[in-house]
């Protein structure tokens, strides 16, 4: 564990290193400022579109910087010469996968923890109620959906030759998942055979990614809590897949060469 | 080749052409620019005509919000929000939602991932003005938040009259913004001068929220005009603004003690009304005031 923490510690500080996040949490902080000096018919209680832009640009930004991130890690290490080294280290494959992954994952929590602070900020200046518990539902689903994308990142760097592919790839299927994944048994009942069994099966194969992004909406109309049952059960089932993406990633990389 | 004179003919030539290609552009360019004046529009301008598209799309999303996010995608059965509900619940329209179900259009669940999935997004059906997804009556002003999309509709879509009837009702009626909803009101006469259903909701601010009957009969008998000069083709798709002109026109005069004229009103009413009985017990009640005698003086015809 030691060794995986340690390279997640790495990977964390390329975080705070690297222009991305300040760029991004600094455009989010800009937009939602400027749509929230919006006049409209003089009503300063008008909160929902602001809440709802504020957290598309968050999905928007967190997405780009898990993907971004997480794409860059092993091609890097080769690039730079630096993954033999490391290897040659009391350092296995597995624990360099694992400490990639996490360090990763840990940096979109914190990430998130930022734009969430601000979008909580936000909305509380404007409708002056706090939801805490709401939100923490949704930054916590938000960050578990996360790593899913993040193991799948890290599964496509090893598979694909360069990070760009791996990320137009990634954010292809990720956005995909976000805005048809719900519909696909709706579009596989409308089939014939075999296709509807094929749409089917593809539908309850593939990780659905959209629960957590479709939770803006609760937290954008103030709907109450979701059960904690729910959440708990959702973020296991996202947890398998990220688990079954990391698994598939050790599995790769234990074949491949490092040079 | 390279003599003085040959560059002076070449310079001569291109002298020409340039005055050639400014007088021949320059009467285009003014053209350009009058029809950039006229349009005075942002989004015109980068959209083109797709931005009605965009706008419809906005108007439909406020009509989401009314609902906190119920709403039906093209995925679902929308037949109970073929029309949207905001301009549904103004009354001013005629609604084309077919029968359906407004509060099961998903349908059941498909299969156990769908049920699982209905957790996390908003699954009953609510108005904003009814309480919303909390149930709260006390918080029925929370209708405003449908404001800044039919705000952003009406600037993509300066000529949808609809946008500024809906929004001016929502205004007026649900959050009292009387000067907010003449302000839509005059916005939307600017861009629509001739528009009926635009005069219509101008004199019922004036009826119901500032009570200056006066004025309101004025707009009211202005729009009722501007539909009589329409086509005969759109007086027959659209008789709806007519009949609210002219009952509203009717019962107007009728309070005032005008009772010819509010009998006048409410046949010409008659004559596009696809429940006429209902005005012919109005009329009915006219008559039987202008029989019984009263004491009261009536006021004088304006």
């Amino acid at each position: 564990m030691k060794n995986i923490f340690a390279v997640a510690g790495v990977v964390i500080k390329e975080l705070y290193r690297r222009k991305d996040f300040y760029v991004l949490f600094i455009l989010t902080v800009l937009i939602c400022l400027v749509m929230a000096s919006v006049n409209v018919f003089n009503d300063k209680q008008i909160v929902r579109y602001l809440k709802e832009l504020c957290l598309l640009l968050i999905w928007i930004s967190s997405l780009v910087i898990a993907i971004t991130t997480t794409a860059r890690q092993i091609p890097a290490e080769r690039e730079q010469r630096t993954l033999l080294p490391l290897l040659a280290k009391p350092l296995t494959r597995t624990q360099l996968i694992f400490g990639k992954f996490l360090g990763c994952w840990l940096a979109c929590g914190l990430v998130l923890v930022c734009f969430y602070t601000f979008f909580g900020a936000l909305a509380g200046s404007r409708d002056h109620a706090w939801p805490l518990l709401n939100y923490f539902q949704a930054a916590f689903l938000h960050w578990i959906m996360l790593g899913v994308v993040v193991a799948m990142t890290l599964l496509g760097s090893l598979v694909f030759a360069a990070p760009s592919s791996n990320s137009t790839i990634c954010f292809v299927i990720v956005m995909t998942m976000l805005t048809v994944g719900r519909y696909l048994n709706a579009v596989a009942l409308a089939q014939s055979e075999p296709f509807r069994s094929i749409i089917y099966g593809f539908y309850f194969a593939v990780p659905h990614l959209e629960i957590p992004f479709e939770m803006r909406n609760l937290i954008v109309h103030d709907w109450p809590l979701i059960g904690w049952t729910f959440v708990g059960l959702d973020a296991l089932y996202l947890l398998a897949y990220a688990a079954a993406f990391l698994v598939a990633a050790c599995l790769v990389f234990r074949r491949k060469p490092v040079n | 080749m390279n003599s003085p004179r040959t560059f002076l003919l070449l310079l001569f030539g291109l002298l020409i052409l340039c005055f050639g290609l400014a007088a021949d552009l320059q009467p285009r360019f003014q053209t350009l620019e009058r029809q950039r004046h006229q349009s005075d529009n942002f989004f015109s301008l980068l959209l083109g005509d797709s931005r009605r598209m965009f706008a419809n799309s906005f108007f439909v999303k406020a009509d989401e919000y009314y609902h906190s996010g119920f709403y039906p995608t093209i995925f679902d059965n929308n037949a109970a929000f073929k029309t949207t509900h905001i301009a549904e619940d103004t009354g001013a329209i005629t609604s084309h939602n077919q029968g359906g179900d407004e509060a099961s259009f998903m349908g059941g669940p498909r299969d156990w991932l769908d049920a699982f999935g209905r957790h996390f997004i908003p699954n009953r059906h609510t108005h904003l003005d009814a309480g919303g997804a909390e149930d709260n009556l006390g918080g029925s002003d929370e209708v405003r938040e449908i404001l800044p999309w039919l705000k952003l509709s009406a600037r993509l879509d300066p000529d949808n009259i609809q946008t500024y009837t809906v929004t001016a009702y929502w205004l007026r009626l649900r959050l009292n913004k009387v000067a907010e909803a003449e302000q839509v009101l005059r916005e939307g006469l600017r861009n629509n001068p001739r528009s009926p259903e635009i005069l219509f909701e101008l004199g019922r601010l004036y009826s119901e929220s500032e009570h200056d009957t006066n004025r309101a009969r004025n707009v009211w008998r202005l729009g009722a005009r501007y539909w009589r000069e329409l086509d005969p083709q759109s007086q027959t798709n659209d008789p709806v603004p007519f009949e609210q002109l002219a009952t509203h026109l009717g019962r107007l005069e009728d309070d005032a003690g005008n009772w010819a004229q509010a009998i006048d009103w409410f046949q010409a009413a008659q004559t596009v009304s696809p429940t006429p009985a209902a005005l012919a017990e109005l009329i009915n009640g006219v008559k039987v005031k202008m029989t019984t005698p009263t004491n009261a003086p009536a006021a004088p015809p304006r």
